[in-house]
């Protein structure tokens, strides 16, 4: 019997289950090596031979040199152990959440000073909240380039 | 004997803590934050415990992915605070509480709860942001935390996480072993983590005022309902990390009522948008 997951229709939404952290495993422990300075330096001066030392896919080195956080969550990153290749930059939470909406980290800054997104439309696929596939990607900054 | 007077729950964003460690309280985006605990602050200077028995989770810090506890009791006589990327929190180190811990763990394992016992555990924003909130600044090397702390992880990172009703039974089990202990103990109990907040994908920032009042107002009065609340509606409503409302009910089960005694006073009731990513709640419920 496979896993129960009644989670899979909600929109913009990965969770992070058993299936999800087997893909992810190398991806999320090469996350955590980062929580050691010396190991944030080596990543910083070269990311890629630094990468190269785990057991990681290609693209899930490449999500990682892109920094797309939603790519690496496809991949099986959790966003818990993103948050430290976010820190290793210099990122806060609040950048790296809005950096995965397409939205500015003023415009997303604003929408949470007013009080967040809203959950109508948002809570099942195929309705027409902000988070729904369909209109991705919301704000300015993802508009510009790819 | 030793018993739980009052149960606090919290969230416990990390930002907050930074705004605290870079002396951004007073800026005019935290100061509602902020006063919000002001109500706390004192209550707890008149209300001292002996020891906090402090439900939160760790955010892939302490635990990686070569472990994950669902339940995991501290039993140290102390916890550093953890580097979770850009150096410790300037805090104190939080001070153990090794034989009521013990004491604890050894009665919840007996009513088939099956813990995990820790000896050595770096504690994160989830531990120290509570403790900052209800105790204020502290000075991390001439400063103290007021009292022993029991840090208790539950898992709410990785699924399967544990049910809300599953912590509200834990809960249950908790006092028991509490009231078990014979030290006189004044013993709090925390529920950390929440509200509403979803920090990945396109549903980012999702905030639900309210689903996150109806949970507080079902915590206070109607707690065998809110341990009734499926993951999926935390999930849907409450955005994915949402979830963490799940180790509220943990504190809200070791509540007198709940094993038939008298229902709990509330002495405080905050609600705020936005600290961050997330909706602010917090609630100090007294045994009457």
């Amino acid at each position: 019997m496979p896993l129960d997951k009644p989670y899979l229709d909600v929109p913009g939404t990965t969770i992070f289950d058993a299936e999800q952290s087997r893909k992810g495993y190398w991806l999320n422990q090469f996350c955590m090596s980062l929580m050691k300075a010396e190991n944030r330096a080596r990543f910083k001066a070269n990311e890629r031979a630094y990468l190269d030392e785990w057991a990681m896919t290609e693209e899930q080195k490449q999500a990682v040199l892109a920094r797309d956080l939603n790519w690496c969550i496809r991949l099986g990153g959790n966003i818990y152990f993103l948050a430290k290749i976010g820190s290793t930059d210099g990122k806060s939470f609040q950048q790296m959440a809005g950096s995965m909406t397409g939205m500015t980290e003023e415009e997303y800054r604003n929408m949470m000073i007013n009080g967040g997104r809203s959950a109508e439309g948002n809570r099942y696929i195929g309705e027409d909240g902000d988070a729904q596939a369909h209109r991705q990607p919301q704000g300015s900054a993802g508009k510009k380039g790819i | 004997m030793a018993r739980i007077t009052a149960s606090v729950f919290t969230s416990h964003v990390p930002a907050i803590g930074a705004a605290m460690d870079l002396g951004k309280t007073h800026e005019d985006y935290w100061k509602p934050v902020f006063a919000g605990y002001e109500f706390g602050k004192q209550w707890i200077k008149d209300n001292q415990p002996d020891v906090i028995f402090l439900v939160y989770n760790d955010h892939a810090t302490a635990f990686s992915l070569d472990l994950i506890p669902t339940f995991a009791i501290g039993t140290a006589a102390d916890y550093e605070v953890a580097d979770e990327g850009f150096g410790p929190r300037p805090v104190p180190k939080v001070i153990g509480h090794p034989d009521l811990a013990a004491h604890i763990a050894q009665s919840v394992i007996q009513q088939d709860f099956d813990l995990t016992i820790v000896n050595k555990m770096a504690v994160d924003h989830g531990l120290t942001v509570p403790l900052s909130l209800m105790f204020g600044e502290q000075d991390p090397v001439k400063g103290a935390w007021p009292c022993p702390v029991i840090p208790f992880a539950v898992n709410v990172v990785q699924y399967p996480v544990p049910s809300g009703r599953r912590c509200y039974n834990l809960g249950q089990a908790i006092r028991k072993a509490v009231e078990s202990y014979d030290e006189d103990l004044n013993v709090h109990i925390w529920g950390t983590g929440g509200m509403s907040h979803q920090l990945q994908g396109p549903r980012a920032g999702l905030i639900n005022k309210e689903f996150d009042n109806a949970f507080l107002d079902k915590l206070i009065s109607d707690p065998e309902a809110a341990a009734s609340i499926p993951h999926i509606d935390y999930v849907r409503e409450a955005g994915s990390e949402g979830i963490e409302l799940v180790m509220w009910l943990i504190a809200r089960g070791a509540m007198a009522d709940v094993a038939g005694g008298k229902p709990p006073k509330l002495a405080h009731r905050f609600y705020h948008v936005p600290a961050s990513n997330t909706a602010v709640g917090h609630l100090i419920l007294e045994n009457t």
